[in-house]
């Protein structure tokens, strides 16, 4: 089991998160100006890195918050969490 | 006479208990303190079991959990029959019984031996080459073949009585290995005040320093100071004795198997057989020691030849004579000290064979010094003896050693187990041949052999200063070095277990496989439950000079957890049976109600009255609902408050339709999308105010619903001020419907004026004395209501109705009569594919953008021949279709879709369906097919509504008012009553006032004035005022707790007083209070929850939302040993359940049943 570091709550299990995917993705502001295309890139293509993978996770069974998290694939380390708006490194 | 072998005195076993066991049948002696291995030596018990391919007979070879051979099955009755058990870790208790494996009928005579003779038939490959085809006859012939030849002992057939439990536990340094370096970690850990967890698999603590009688540090000989250090730790440090770590997970996650019960004479009783400890570590200090290797010599696995420390072991801890006349066969120093202690003890050495050019040291100097024969540069080069050894015979051609016991010693091998578990960097150590954790490990697991230097490294690596501890009477010895790979001999056992040889090894390499990871697998040497401890370096060795590689370029295969078996019922702990899954009951109960699972949910299918069958039940019901009136309880729905300034341009933005223009009062039907345009869920939205709606989802999406909102809110709309509170269980619902449904509630409702509400529309009044939320709305087709009411009224309310003939029904007539009317049920008439026009819901979508309109222009989405819903006929009307059935066009042909929904209506008085059909709305009038293996069903295609399509029953407005009657009186909230204090007592306290905030920063400042207690803005504190306190649960989020009697916290008042949007939602009544105190309080706690509940780390004050099993709660340390955890109100049985465990642990406790 994970321990994540909530930017709220500090760490906590795993077992209270819920994972989100891949972070970054941003709704298009007028989904009805992008083409077909452009729309099932935004639907479905995600990253899928060996190594450092930046993604959401929500602390479901806590604060309820969306973060976004820096995490080693391959290790499984985390290196950072962050709140929405924060930088990423 | 009875345990020959038994020294006259010397051992830790206790010779003032002699304990009576049993194996194959036949009865022996042994004494309190032995393993099942010692015991059977003791009797001069070699032979003990069968090899799993060629059935050989096979002896004890180790004194430890790397044991490959000494597998047995014990027998504690019905359900607690246990195979494959290391008959080196069983402990010895009065009345055991044990049988060996892999043999028939009897281990002396095994017809599997044949196999033995047929071996040069069974080498690496076997399988993939001789079963090859055809395919058919794996499954019926080889397969069952291979089975009843080659194998362990047999799982039980009946259930296992026992109690597991699982434990967390959270610690500064978890030490693994209570040997010389781990107590010495310990010692140094616990001086720094740290939080120190030392487990260890064997029964007494001290690992090899139990061997060492004739050892002393500081003085002390080892074993006392063994005693005096656990006197030093016990009290600071937690103590695991027969606590094995078998598994290490990401985040420093040990899992710990520690085994309760398993040596009592008595099987388990109250307590737990196994615990189940999952620990998290902020380090993790490795003192797992070395395992010795055998020597790869031909018959090395004769009963009779074993590990040469292993001997050791049984002469310093058992007192046990591993033989009468024993030959050596070593290729390091240690070995030596066999040969002295065991001639020491008055063993016959027959002589020791070096396979160095040279030995010297002081070890080898002392075995000298007492006449042992000692002949370097030779090695063994066979043995014979069937069932037991009875002669060595050496390389130089011409010596034989008569004896009856070989011990070998190939040097050692750290135990890295764990810590390549961990993924940690394994670096080969060209000295020694073997592989070293690059950290974290101390004493042997690091390759460092002498005693003084694992004492003074164990201390620094528990974080002190590194102590010098005197070390007196070890001889000193060299280091052990590099396996020899190069096998001059034909065939010779590498893996005991699996029997796997060199000639297996060599047909690998002959066969082109270089790497270790191909070869593990194709010769499946290291690949059995031993984890191939015993044989893996030697493989390695093996394979390396087979290859011509060095052995740090062939590499270590990867280690996996578990390190040694663990059993499915540690794993499973508590959750099994009742407790396997949160079962949550509705607030209504029924007798005589049929039940069904529906999510997690128990609900009533249907409530058959006298010998009726649920069909005629169901049939009933429904006649009743189209005819009369009928309620069904509709409690499980999802609910959900939004509330805020812009809830509802949220919601258009959340479902496909617009709900900036639903008037307040009213309702509208709401279809939620995925991104992707398929439907999710559907449900009602209700505007109870301009600011705030009332949302139901399905039973099942009631989650998903909540959760798609909030992140949709918190990452792409946060600009929105809107704010959302489950308030699914503070609502329970009595869905009343049918053409009397309107006249029957009219005479308990006397706020609000039915007759002016049209369909899809809300009130809020009171139903009798009770707090009512009102719709009419419908999910039969009737016209109808659902009432929202407090769940501890729900049941009150439902009696009353049921009094004046209302019928009720239950899940299965809610579903024919919803299907009549050709309403979807999301996830049964939709599987994911479908989109709200495939549906036949395109009219639910309006204007603008929500999520998952641009998905539903994309062209695969708007094909004409996408399937559509629709509803089928059979020709035959007696005919009821299967759900899922494929549908077919005239003269067969591709399947055009499937049948999603089929019953026998007895408002029809025939069979119907829906279905989804590839351009079913163009088929509408068409025969197609439905193939059964019973021949083919003809249906035809029509509309989805059966029942009153222009919907005049559904829209008809309710008649007369009636004279007010009263409801059945309320039944009493009954106190909990208390008995004296324990170390722990469980009370679930009466209902009290709960509010839920929402809220801004301003907003939450002005909450604070109006309720008289401040929202804290530190994330998971609470603070108190007066008879009031507010718990922080987000950082928009908190709980403000009050007693019953609070009148000034009303949600609507708070909210006016406030000045800024915010939401402030009763959830009084969602929740029931659990209070658990005492001492063991946080104890109990960690059984389930995974939390850190230390006072340091989990403060009074502290609150959060989190699991216990699997019930979502809110825990808040309100004092020391005093816990409130709220509790959803269907998860209160189960979270009972859950906490009752440790009343079974702890004697003192004193449970308020309620
Ligand atoms: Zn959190």
């Amino acid at each position: 089991m994970l321990r994540i570091p909530c930017p709220w709550c500090g760490p906590r299990p795993e077992n209270e998160f819920r994972y989100g995917g891949q972070a970054g993705l941003i709704r298009p502001a007028n989904p009805a100006a992008v083409s077909d295309a452009g729309w099932g890139g935004y639907l479905y293509l995600r990253a899928n890195p060996r190594g450092r993978h930046v993604e959401r996770w929500r602390h479901l069974h806590g604060c309820g918050r969306f973060f976004t998290c820096v995490r080693d694939t391959v290790t499984d380390r985390i290196a950072s969490t962050h709140k929405p708006g924060e930088a990423v490194p | 006479m009875t345990q020959p072998f038994r020294t006259m005195a010397g051992g830790r076993v206790n010779r003032d208990r002699p304990v009576r066991f049993g194996f194959d049948g036949r009865s022996y002696e042994g004494y309190a303190g032995d393993t099942l291995a010692s015991a059977l030596l003791a009797n001069d018990v070699h032979l003990v079991g069968r090899s799993f391919k060629y059935h050989r007979p096979r002896g004890i070879l180790s004194a430890g959990p790397e044991e490959p051979n000494a597998l047995v099955t014990i027998d504690r009755g019905p359900g607690r029959v246990t195979p494959n058990l290391r008959a080196t870790g069983i402990e010895l208790y009065d009345g055991l019984m044990a049988r060996s494996q892999n043999r028939f009928p009897s281990l002396r005579f095994d017809l599997g031996a044949m196999a033995g003779l047929a071996s040069p038939l069974i080498s690496a490959g076997f399988y993939y080459k001789s079963f090859m085809w055809p395919a058919s006859f794996w499954r019926r012939v080889y397969e069952p073949l291979i089975r009843r030849a080659a194998g362990l002992g047999k799982a039980p057939e009946t259930a296992d009585p026992d109690r597991y439990l699982h434990r967390y536990a959270h610690c500064d340094v978890l030490i693994v290995g209570g040997g010389p370096a781990g107590l010495a970690a310990a010692l140094g850990a616990s001086a720094t005040g740290a939080r120190v967890i030392l487990c260890d698999e064997q029964a007494e603590l001290g690992g090899s320093l139990l061997d060492e009688p004739g050892v002393t540090i500081d003085g002390w000989p080892a074993p006392d100071w063994v005693r005096e250090a656990i006197a030093t730790l016990g009290g600071s440090v937690t103590l695991l004795p027969r606590t094995t770590a078998f598994g290490w997970y990401p985040g420093n996650m040990i899992g710990l198997l520690e085994r309760v019960t398993d040596h009592l004479p008595e099987p388990a009783g109250t307590l737990p057989r196994e615990r189940l400890w999952q620990v998290r570590a902020e380090r993790v200090v490795l003192a797992t020691g070395a395992i010795e290797r055998p020597l790869v010599f031909p018959g090395n696995d004769r009963p009779g030849v074993m590990l040469a420390g292993s001997a050791r072991t049984y002469l310093h801890r058992y007192g046990v004579k591993v033989g009468g006349r024993i030959a050596i066969a070593t290729d390091n120093d240690s070995a030596y000290r066999a040969a002295t202690d065991l001639h020491a003890a008055g063993i016959d050495i027959a002589g020791i064979v070096d396979s160095r050019t040279s030995a010297g040291g002081e070890a080898v100097e002392a075995a000298r010094s007492l006449g042992i024969s000692i002949r370097t540069g030779l090695t063994i080069a066979g043995t014979e003896g069937r069932m037991r050894v009875h002669s060595a015979k050496l390389s130089n051609g011409t010596d034989i050693i008569p004896c009856d016991t070989i011990l070998m010693s190939g040097g050692w091998t750290p135990t890295v187990h764990l810590f390549s578990q961990s993924r940690g960097q394994l670096v080969f150590d060209g000295e020694s041949g073997t592989y070293l954790p690059s950290e974290g490990a101390v004493g042997a697991c690091a390759g460092v052999f002498d005693l003084a230097a694992c004492l003074r490294d164990g201390t620094e690596a528990g974080g002190s200063e590194p102590r010098i501890f005197a070390v007196a009477g070890m001889p000193a010895m060299a280091p052990s070095r590099t396996p020899d790979g190069t096998r001059p001999h034909r065939s010779a056992f590498v893996d005991f277990q699996n029997d796997v040889t060199t000639k297996d090894l060599a047909i690998a390499a002959a066969e082109g496989f270089v790497s270790i990871e191909h070869v593990k697998r194709y010769t499946t040497a290291g690949m059995a439950t031993d984890q191939g401890k015993t044989s893996n370096l030697n493989a390695l060795a093996t394979v390396a000079a087979l290859t011509g590689q060095g052995m740090e370029s062939v590499g270590l295969t990867t280690f996996r957890p578990p390190y040694t078996p663990v059993t499915f019922g540690a794993f499973a702990g508590a959750a099994r049976g009742a407790l396997f899954a949160p079962v949550r009951l509705p607030p209504i109960a029924v007798a005589g109600a049929v039940l069904e699972d529906v999510g997690t949910w128990k609900r009533a299918r249907c409530y058959p009255v006298a010998n009726e069958t649920t069909e005629a039940a169901t049939l009933r019901e429904c006649l009743a609902v189209r005819n009369e009136a009928g309620m069904l309880d509709a409690s499980t729905l999802g609910k959900i408050e939004v509330a805020g300034p812009d809830a509802a341009a949220f919601l258009s933005l959340i479902y496909t339709g617009d709900f900036t223009t639903l008037a307040i009062g009213r309702c509208r039907y709401a279809v939620l999308a995925g991104e992707d345009g398929f439907i999710r869920d559907d449900g009602i939205v209700a505007r109870l105010a301009a600011d705030r709606f009332h949302v139901t989802t399905t039973t099942g999406g009631a989650a998903f619903v909540l959760h798609h909102m909030e992140d949709y809110l918190q990452t792409e709309f946060p600009g929105l001020r809107v704010w959302l509170t489950s308030i699914t269980e503070q609502w329970a619902v009595i869905a009343v419907q049918g053409p009397r449904s309107a006249d029957t509630l009219a005479r308990f409702i006397p706020d609000i004026d039915l007759g002016s509400m049209p369909h899809m529309s809300v009130r809020e009044g009171h139903i009798g004395d009770i707090k009512l939320r009102l719709f009419r709305v419908s999910f039969t087709g009737e016209a109808g209501f659902e009432l929202n009411v407090p769940p501890d009224q729900a049941q009150r309310i439902w009696d009353t109705l049921n009094q004046h003939d209302v019928t009720p029904y239950g899940t299965d007539a809610m579903h024919v009569l919803r299907a009549e009317k050709g309403y979807i049920i999301v996830g049964q008439d939709t599987d994911g594919t479908v989109t709200p026009d495939d549906a036949g819901l395109a009219w639910t979508i309006a204007g603008g953008d929500f999520v998952g309109r641009r998905s539903l222009s994309l062209p695969e989405m708007t094909r004409a021949d996408r399937k559509q819903l629709v509803g089928l006929l059979p020709t035959d009307p007696a005919m009821v279709l299967d759900e899922g059935a494929q549908i077919v066009g005239e003269g067969r042909g591709e399947s055009l879709g499937h049948v999603t929904s089929s019953y026998f209506s007895a408002t029809l008085g025939r069979g119907f369906a829906l279905g989804l059909i590839a351009g079913g709305r163009a088929r509408i009038g068409a025969t197609l097919s439905v193939p059964m293996p019973r021949g083919d069903i003809t249906v035809t295609v029509g509309d989805p509504v059966l029942v009153d399509k222009p919907s005049q029953r559904l829209k008809a407005r309710p008649i007369q008012p009636v004279a007010a009657e009263p409801l059945l009186p309320p039944q009493a909230w009954l106190a909990p009553t208390c008995r004296p204090a324990a170390s722990v007592r469980l009370t679930v306290l009466a209902p009290t006032t709960r509010l839920a905030i929402r809220a801004g920063g301003p907003a939450a400042t002005g909450i604070g004035l109006a309720s008289g207690v401040l929202l804290p803005t530190v994330p998971n504190r609470s603070v108190f005022a007066r008879d009031r306190a507010a718990l922080w649960l987000g950082p928009d989020e908190w709980l403000i707790v009050a007693p019953d009697d609070a009148a000034d916290l009303q949600a609507e008042a708070l909210k006016a007083a406030v000045g800024h949007p915010v939401s402030v939602v009763d959830v009084s009544h969602a929740t029931r209070t659990f209070e658990l105190a005492g001492s063991a309080a946080a104890w109990c706690l960690n059984a389930f929850c995974a939390l850190d509940l230390d006072q340091a780390a989990f403060p009074v004050g502290m609150c959060t939302r989190t699991l216990l099993a699997k019930a979502p709660v809110v825990l808040w340390r309100v004092a020391g040993d005093l816990f409130h955890l709220d509790v959803a109100r269907s998860y209160v049985p189960y979270v009972w359940d859950c906490l009752e465990q440790f009343r079974l642990e702890l004697t003192d406790v004193v449970v308020n049943e309620t």
